[in-house]
């Protein structure tokens, strides 16, 4: 153990124990619950075609959008009844997995 | 003269083949820093061991106007040597042929080299330098890369198998270092990745350098994919040749014995780990002042830091280590460390190394991160490869050992043969500090001053169950022992499980937890 090591605390079970934290743990998301008004792409891809607008009624099940990934044209279905609130892409463009692609209300 | 004709037509032939793909590509490959397929496997096995197979193979591809085109050996290079006089199967492809592209014919280089070795049980070497398959050769190239993997398999846990990655090593091609047993790279030679950073710019729009994508940093660091990292081809070679050293040819035998000697003085086993358990210290620093000569050869050193794993030797004994590190994380089982911890342990037990484990951990790392990314499956893997190993299991308990780290450090319920405590250990259900906030809650809540009481609690707690005797007691832990008696006790508990057997019920094989 050098002297220059930089040392932080982590508590387990409410002891604190002074350690080297990883970055992997700094840099680590915090939790967020899952929005079921965000339509996020959940494989990385093309907007291949968008079925809807804002201001539109949807119902669960209703096609939303197609993804152009991995050689498939991937349907994204709406997971609830509500509203197109807005659409955040546009046919053509590429989304990496996890991109916002329509937000419902 | 015609006996002496056909001989300086042998020796024409060769030499002409033995340039590989001529000067220029050679000039190319000296430019991106990198040996010559012959020059590595020269470096590596002992001078003038080398004795090459296959010379004389090409391609018999005709698509795609390959039927103009020779490829001397077919791009990969193929033999036998020793390595510290011990025997290696090796085979180390040739970037400087069609870039290393394997083929047919290729392919069949490889997996015989891999048959040899297997046949004769001796450890074989894997040197990767190759653009993928070659495109030309279609499905017969798939069906190589098919033929190899199968051998990997085949081949795991009987012979060591060592992969080398002194190059690209992309798409399917991955697959084969990743069967075998230990992965090299090299700093800025290594390149590993199924999809390179091309289809993923172009598929995903995402722009990242093939180094930050597959290098050999982001393997030893992040994907824990290789096993040693080194900074040049001859500093990997070295890593190479001492990790022969310590294991054996094959899963039939033991690893070779070498002179005892004692550790070094520096390393004063008394000084180095601290009362106070929630204080650090290097975990290596108590192996070093155990094992012979303070020599510790320590694996993915890089990755998943909180547990250490490696190779020393007890009185000349290859010996395999795993130690929870309190310098890093606080020395916690998580999803990584786990998985780092349970390869090694069924490596050690597959080839017949016996397993001295150092415990000192607080339990498992908390977060949702953890659960998600499935740190139950994850951490049964270090429960199911103890509890499954047979080789000789020795543990000690340094200081803490809390929870279900306790039990999953070799504990004496996995069948440990010998377990022994520092006086300094503390084994109990958890630490004092939750033990007591949880046992005593109403004591501390209606108390008129609840931190006194709960600090007088955690006292009461610790005195009482924060040491060794408990378990001692029940004979969970066959001796307490003072940190100097260390290297006495371990030396003689390898020394007495020399001819340990242990008869296991028939199955055709487990399902540990992957």
């Amino acid at each position: 153990m050098s002297k220059n090591d930089k040392l932080g605390f982590l508590n387990i079970d409410t002891s604190l124990y002074q350690t080297r934290i990883s970055n992997k743990f700094l840099n680590r998301k915090p939790y967020q619950p899952a929005d079921p008004r965000i339509i996020l792409s959940f494989i990385p891809g093309t907007v291949f075609d968008i079925m809807t607008g804002p201001g539109q009624n949807v119902s669960q099940g209703d096609d939303l959008m197609i993804l152009d990934a991995m050689k498939m044209k991937n349907k994204l279905k709406c997971p609830i009844d509500g509203i197109v609130k807005s659409i955040a892409v546009k046919k053509g463009d590429k989304v990496s997995k996890g991109t916002v692609l329509m937000e419902l209300e | 003269m015609p006996v002496n004709k056909k001989i300086h037509e042998l020796r024409e032939k060769r030499e002409k083949i033995l340039l590989g793909g001529g000067e220029q590509a050679i000039e190319k490959q000296k430019a991106m820093g990198k040996r010559t397929a012959r020059e590595r496997i020269m470096a590596l096995l002992d001078e003038n061991s080398f004795n090459e197979y296959d010379l004389f193979v090409e391609h018999d591809a005709r698509d795609f106007d390959m039927d103009k085109k020779s490829l001397p050996s077919d791009g990969v290079i193929i033999g036998s040597g020793t390595i510290y006089g011990a025997p290696v199967a090796i085979f180390a492809q040739d970037f400087t042929v069609a870039g290393g592209s394997l083929g047919l014919m290729h392919s069949r280089k490889i997996t015989k080299i891999m048959d040899h070795a297997l046949k004769m049980r001796i450890p074989l070497i894997g040197i990767n330098d190759s653009g993928g398959a070659r495109i030309q050769e279609g499905v017969n190239s798939l069906a190589g890369y098919g033929e190899i993997f199968f051998r990997n398999t085949i081949s795991s846990g009987v012979i060591p198998q060592l992969s080398v990655i002194l190059g690209p090593c992309a798409g399917g091609a991955v697959y084969s270092p990743a069967l075998t047993d230990f992965v090299f790279v090299v700093d800025k030679i290594s390149k590993m990745f199924i999809t390179g950073p091309e289809v993923i710019k172009t598929v995903l729009g995402e722009e990242i350098s093939m180094e930050d994508l597959g290098g050999a940093r982001v393997h030893s660091e992040i994907t824990g994919n290789a096993h040693f990292f080194a900074l040049s081809e001859e500093e990997c070679f070295e890593q190479i040749k001492k990790l022969i050293t310590f294991i054996p040819w094959n899963n039939g035998q033991k690893a070779r014995m070498f002179e005892p000697a004692e550790p070094k003085p520096e390393y004063n086993i008394n000084k180095i780990v601290p009362e106070d358990p929630t204080l650090p210290y290097d975990v290596k620093d108590v192996i070093r002042a155990i094992v012979d000569n303070s020599d510790f050869f320590e694996i993915m050193e890089l990755y998943a830091k909180n547990i250490v794993i490696g190779f020393g030797r007890m009185g000349g004994h290859t010996t395999g280590f795993v130690a929870n590190q309190p310098l890093e994380m606080a020395g916690v089982l998580d999803v990584d460390s786990s998985d780092k911890a349970a390869r090694f342990i069924r490596y050690c037990d597959a080839f017949n190394i016996p397993i001295i484990t150092l415990v000192d951990l607080p339990g498992y790392l908390p977060g949702v991160d953890q659960e998600h990314a499935g740190v139950i499956r994850h951490g049964a893997k270090v429960l199911y490869a103890y509890s499954e190993a047979t080789v000789p299991k020795l543990t000690v308990i340094l200081r803490k050992a809390y929870g279900g780290g306790y039990i999953a450090m070799s504990s004496r319920h996995l069948r440990a043969d010998f377990v022994f405590a520092w006086p300094s250990a503390e084994i109990a259900v958890m630490g004092p500090e939750g033990a007591a906030n949880i046992i005593f809650r109403k004591e501390i809540m209606s108390s008129a001053d609840p931190d006194a009481m709960r600090k007088q609690k955690v006292e009461e707690y610790k005195t009482k169950f924060a040491n060794p005797y408990v378990a001692a007691s029940r004979g969970y832990v066959d001796a307490v022992i003072e940190p100097s008696e260390t290297r006495k006790f371990l030396m003689h508990a390898i020394e007495v499980s020399e001819n340990k057997d242990v008869p296991m019920p028939h199955k055709k094989h487990g399902l540990p937890p992957f």
